[in-house]
């Protein structure tokens, strides 16, 4: 087998794309120039009623602008549809996107769905008429197909930890020496250190974050708004306390936190396990006053909603917590869960602990915007005709200030998923609680800085897949905000 | 503000003096070998295996510091320093008597390893700022000045990008290109352990610019929301049918008010910055203030940790301080109210 190069034999379109891109930097570089420097355009009225703006220049730029931007985007598609067409025999541009087709196709498939039916979809169907937001929900939806496709084992060409001889720290598109039948024939990306491909270890990592990064933010948000909605509404010595220990936690550098918290004999101990235990509680209680509130007034139906509802969040708590088991496993002492067959599922002690951190560092800011969010909310009309309704006050907590202050809510969750990602990475990055062979991006990171020097291919990928996710997340914020201010 | 700190500090005390902890600093100031009855020994001669109160009051300075007498007779203490006998010692030495004890990683006293590694990450800090501010100021004004130009679109998302790149992610991108042999470039060099004796642009311009870029990105946006806000007031309007020059009315009307909510935000970027420290201090050797963290943590230094937190606390709530104060200053509305 031959080594690959990176475009095959589509080698053609790269002299066209760095002109492209070329003129496109050169032409946003002349424009904010321009915009400086040259006048305002005039506006001339017609006779006959139209406008004709001036300035040549302008028009020109810009226009030159718009044509290379479109230029380079439709090379970017020409590079992956050829790359799908052709496969290995367009360099390791090709064979990798040929390796992501089941990614493109769902990608295809929901921008269709969604953009044909955008009108019905609310606040997200809003989200396709702003450019930057469906770029960003494009990265996004990329990255969490690729992790989803990951696990099912369809992207990836080799296993992640699995080492082939004679292939340490070779450079992209290396042919495994001694290729057995059906498996794959190349390291797309080379490989690292330990001689595991990169390309694969980077699409299983995704599947980590893709896991972990959305669940802890979505418990810290239900923390946040549990404690932070009495905080604001209440007021007083709740609001007092509350808000202290938020900022006691928030005065603590996340790296100490991080240090501190998750080391193996932090995990030795428990605390993790105990923290566990009452972080989890809170989306409990969260649903059960949120059904509690909405529907005392008809026991009938209210009663086997909530132990239906709350039977069903308690199992997935206490299998969340308990392994083996025990909830708390310690050499000293033991208490009991739940028992083993009754266990849905088991999180590894590493896992675990990244995630209680990862959620406790997270929920005091999202206590604050809460706070804030109700302290302000709790002053309009239809918060006073509730009251004089005579609803009780986590009614008007959940089912009246919570729905009012979802816009900001929603921009800052995809905002916050972002930030979590940069906490995993950094996590892995000082080599705190995920196992260090784990393919998470910030342990790859880690693992590829140290021969930075001399090869670039373990280190890059995985920092360029992060960097592009929580950019994708970041715009997608941008784009729901743009949205949701013009209603 | 004295309550958070003492608050922290004692969680950071019972963190470090969980029995696990205790045995890890046992077996990494002995050897790794020790049996449970050596560590419990070596445990109970430096007074660890006291209450965690009791433990976290002599190092407070308000109760008396443990001494054990071993069996040749000597006495040792945390108060007793080598050189000292135990009749010329002090009975109590906390930090309110101004001793912050004895680093076991680097084998010296807590105040001087703390003071050199802050000296060092405060001259990192000093260029970081210096590269930082201005550059997301006019960043910030420059998007802001026209809402919806192509300026502001570039120039967002450029901040946008920034603010999405953590420093181990951009850290890695610049070594990649600028220092590694692979590139060929070479314009700078990938660590920056020369700089802390003799700082040079090749070996200190890196790590300064990763820190700066993650939280220019944030300052820019702050300030560009401000400005465009600034920039929609009726009274700029006025100054613009006034006729006022469009370059006139940035620099003298809105300037000064679109520059109070970036200056909190600059303040209270502090506390962000130090997590940034860390990573870059890690990433490119540069043995300051991140660099120590990180020794002491991972070697369960529990009087180094503890001053360290101490003083990140008091940065962290120093900065709120300013942050509040200045506010007061530059918003005239306050101010005369």
């Amino acid at each position: 087998m031959d080594p690959l190069t990176w475009t095959g034999s589509i080698a053609f379109l790269n002299p066209l794309l760095g002109i492209a891109l070329a003129i496109m930097v050169l032409s946003i570089l002349v424009w904010i120039l321009a915009s400086i420097v040259l006048p305002e355009p005039q506006m001339t009225v017609n006779p006959d009623g139209t406008l004709t703006s001036g300035s040549g220049v302008r028009n020109f730029i810009q226009s030159m602008m718009r044509l290379s931007f479109l230029a380079s985007v439709g090379l970017g598609v020409a590079y992956i549809v050829l790359g799908v067409l052709l496969g290995t025999g367009a360099g390791i541009i090709g064979a990798m996107s040929q390796q992501f087709l089941p990614v493109w196709v769902s990608l295809i498939i929901l921008y269709a769905m969604s953009i044909a039916y955008k009108r019905r979809l609310g606040l997200y169907g809003k989200l396709f008429d702003s450019p930057i937001g469906m770029i960003g929900f494009g990265l996004v939806m990329f990255w969490v197909f690729t992790g989803i496709f990951g696990a099912m084992d369809l992207i990836v060409t080799h296993d992640p930890l699995s080492q082939v001889s004679g292939m340490k720290n070779k450079v992209p598109g290396t042919p495994l020496p001694a290729s057995e039948d059906g498996a794959y024939a190349w390291y797309l990306l080379g490989g690292d250190n330990l001689a595991r491909d990169v390309f694969s270890r980077m699409v299983k990592g995704a599947w980590i974050v893709v896991q972990i990064a959305p669940l802890a933010t979505m418990f810290a948000f239900m923390i946040g708004i549990t404690l932070g909605l009495p905080a604001g509404y209440y007021g007083g010595r709740l609001d007092t306390l509350l808000s202290f220990l938020a900022n006691l936690i928030l005065a603590f550098p996340v790296i100490l936190l991080f240090y501190l918290l998750v080391t193996p004999e932090i995990v030795a101990t428990g605390v993790p396990n105990y923290m566990a235990a009452i972080l989890f509680v809170f989306p409990i209680i969260f649903l059960g006053v949120l059904l509690n509130s909405r529907y005392y007034t008809r026991p009938k139906f209210r009663t086997p909603l909530l132990i239906g509802v709350l039977g069903v969040a308690g199992w997935l708590y206490l299998s969340l917590i308990s392994t083996g088991g025990y909830v708390i496993d310690t050499d000293d002492y033991r208490i009991w869960g739940l028992p083993t067959p009754l266990d849905l599922f088991d999180i590894p002690g590493g896992i675990l602990v990244v995630f209680v951190s990862v959620v406790f560092v997270n929920s005091p800011t999202v206590f604050r915007i809460v706070r804030g969010l109700a302290l302000d909310i709790k002053t309009r009309d239809y918060v006073a005709a509730a009251q004089t309704r005579g609803e009780g006050p986590w009614y008007i907590m959940l089912w009246e200030i919570l729905p009012n202050a979802r816009g900001p809510l929603i921009v800052d969750f995809c905002l916050r998923i972002g930030y979590t990602t940069i906490l995993l990475g950094t996590l892995g990055f000082f080599g705190l609680g995920l196992p260090p062979e784990s393919p998470d991006w910030g342990s790859t990171i880690n693992e590829g800085r140290k021969l930075l020097s001399i090869y670039l291919h373990p280190a890059l990928p995985p920092a360029l897949a992060l960097l592009s996710l929580v950019l994708g997340l970041n715009l997608l914020a941008d784009g729901l905000r743009e949205e949701s201010l013009k209603d | 503000m004295l309550l958070t700190a003492l608050c922290l500090t004692f969680l950071v005390f019972y963190l470090t003096n969980l029995y696990p902890n205790l045995e890890k600093l046992a077996k990494t100031q002995g050897n790794f070998r020790m049996s449970d009855e050596q560590v419990e020994s070596f445990l109970e001669k430096g007074g660890y295996l006291q209450s965690t109160p009791v433990k976290y009051g002599e190092w407070l300075g308000v109760l008396p510091s443990y001494r054990h007498t071993n069996e040749d007779g000597t006495v040792q203490g945390r108060c007793i320093l080598p050189g000292q006998t135990a009749e010329e010692s002090p009975n109590f030495c906390g930090i309110l008597q101004g001793y912050w004890g004895y680093s076991t990683v680097f084998k010296e006293e807590v105040s001087t390893v703390v003071g050199n590694r802050l000296a060092l990450t405060g001259r990192l800090m000093f260029w970081v700022m210096l590269l930082m501010v201005p550059s997301a100021l006019i960043l910030g004004i420059l998007a802001g000045m026209k809402e919806g130009s192509a300026t502001d679109r570039t120039l967002s998302t450029f901040a946008i990008t920034t603010t999405a790149t953590p420093e181990y992610v951009s850290g890695v991108i610049f070594i990649a290109i600028f220092t590694s042999s692979a590139v060929g470039l070479k314009w700078f060099k990938g660590t920056a352990t020369q700089a802390m004796e003799n700082p040079t642009f090749e070996n200190f311009f890196l790590p300064v610019l990763t820190i700066a870029l993650y939280g220019m990105g944030y300052i820019a946006r702050m300030t560009r929301a401000s400005m465009t806000e600034v920039m929609t007031a009726q009274y700029i309007r006025t100054a613009r049918l006034k006729g006022v020059s469009f370059p006139n009315i940035v620099m003298k009307h809105a300037l000064r008010n679109a520059l109070i909510a970036p200056f909190t935000v600059i303040m209270l970027q502090f506390p962000w910055l130090l997590n940034g420290v860390v990573i870059v201090e890690t990433l490119f050797n540069y043995k300051g203030f991140g660099w120590a963290l990180v020794q002491a943590a991972g070697n369960n230094d529990i009087q180094l940790l503890l001053a360290i937190s101490v003083v990140s606390v008091f940065v962290v709530l120093v900065t709120q301080l300013i942050s509040d104060i200045g506010y007061v200053y530059l918003n005239p509305r306050i101010r005369i109210s």
